[in-house]
């Protein structure tokens, strides 16, 4: 028969309050019997204490020096208080998430921007937790662009895109947005300097020819699948996202 | 309009709403003019009250006493094999074809776009290629 656990020997009367004292407790436990005689433990001073040599003349040239100093400084407070930053990390060392349902490979819809209803494919995640997708350029339009997830429907169909490797420039940086010289007007030159124009890099044509030549060549082994990053999505009459699979 | 089916014990419904909708049952009891008491073994459907605004009548229907427990009716509804023959049935057929549709990707509703683009163009050719050979007879 299993051991019946024992009844309380100190019932609470009151949370905090128990029906008997400390003292009346060691001689109901018996405390006395088992106590344990307790060998003083020497204090090692070779290991609490150091000989620390000392400079000058009349100091003495050694003196016994604890290894672990006291601390100089008590806080008047337990705890520090913490400064109003506490726990706010700047951008950078945010926590990047990614949907479940996005993965390298999958297909992408795009719900905003000058690319809304186009069907891209999801490269990666980059450091600052946009999405690097690429259309690919032939076929839609969409060339290597950073989205952010918000943005995006997840549709189920993956393109194994294991086998693309994307060149190492390709970064937050790389698409970081550069500020376009505007005209001085300066004396007499109102009409003369022209507003910079965005042109597309080289380097930017050579990363995007570069990938969506791989991402094109697994795209071809699916019948319908270039003809389905080619044409736009959109909703008609009857079909409410919410009801639908993507 | 004269009425085909009928509430009788043993007859096969098909539970349109509530708990186990989808599912198909036996009718083993009347409750009163507005209930039944179903049983479906063979079909995970307990037995339990359903009113009958909550189901339709199938044209199937088992041999089986009143109030009969869900052995027997279990029994009676595989010696009638209503699985099977439900499932040949058009009204089974389309629940299923429903069900697929709305499970359809974006990519397969693409891929039926175009597939259905080119059955009807196929027929679409044939159908000028008869118009053709009567016009000219």
């Amino acid at each position: 028969m299993a051991k019946q656990p024992h009844a309380p020997r100190n019932k609470p009367l009151r949370k905090g309050v128990n029906r008997y004292s400390r003292s009346v407790m060691y001689a109901k436990r018996y405390a006395f019997k088992h106590r344990k005689n307790v060998t003083k433990v020497e204090k090692r001073l070779d290991v609490t204490h150091k000989l620390k040599t000392i400079g000058g003349d009349k100091n003495g040239s050694t003196r016994f020096v604890p290894t672990k100093k006291m601390p100089r400084y008590y806080p008047t407070e337990d705890v520090p208080r913490k400064l109003r930053s506490h726990g706010k990390k700047p951008f950078s060392e945010h926590k990047r998430k990614l949907r479940s349902s996005i993965t390298p490979g999958t297909v992408l819809i795009l719900l905003a921007g000058p690319h809304r209803g186009k069907r891209v494919v999801f490269l990666k995640q980059l450091d600052t937790g946009l999405l690097l997708v690429t259309g690919p350029h032939k076929l839609n339009g969409v060339p290597l662009r950073r989205i952010n997830q918000v943005y995006v429907i997840a549709t189920k169909t993956k393109v194994d895109v294991s086998g693309v490797t994307i060149p190492k420039r390709v970064s937050d940086a790389y698409f970081k947005r550069k500020e376009l010289s505007k005209p001085k007007h300066g004396e007499g030159e109102i009409f003369e300097t022209d507003e910079q124009k965005y042109t597309v890099s080289d380097e930017r044509k050579e990363d995007q020819t570069a990938v969506d030549k791989q991402v094109l060549a697994v795209l071809g082994k699916d019948e319908y699948m270039k003809g389905y990053l080619t044409g736009k999505f959109s909703l008609q009459t009857g079909q409410y996202p919410h009801n639908m699979v993507f | 309009m004269v009425y085909k089916k009928f509430i009788e014990i043993g007859t096969v419904v098909y539970i349109n709403l509530g708990p186990h909708a989808g599912k198909l049952a036996a009718i083993v009891n009347v409750v009163d003019q507005n209930r039944l008491l179903v049983n479906g073994p063979c079909s995970k459907v307990p037995r339990c009250v359903v009113n009958l605004k909550q189901i339709k009548i199938t044209q199937f229907r088992i041999k089986m006493p009143f109030g009969a427990r869900a052995g027997v009716v279990g029994k009676a509804w595989e010696k009638a094999n209503i699985n099977a023959l439900w499932a040949e049935t058009k009204w089974a057929k389309k629940i299923e074809s429903k069900a697929k549709k709305a499970s359809l990707s974006d990519y397969d509703r693409y891929k039926l776009m175009k597939i259905r683009q080119k059955r009807s163009k196929i027929i679409a050719a044939e159908v000028r290629r008869l118009k053709k050979s009567a016009k000219s007879q």
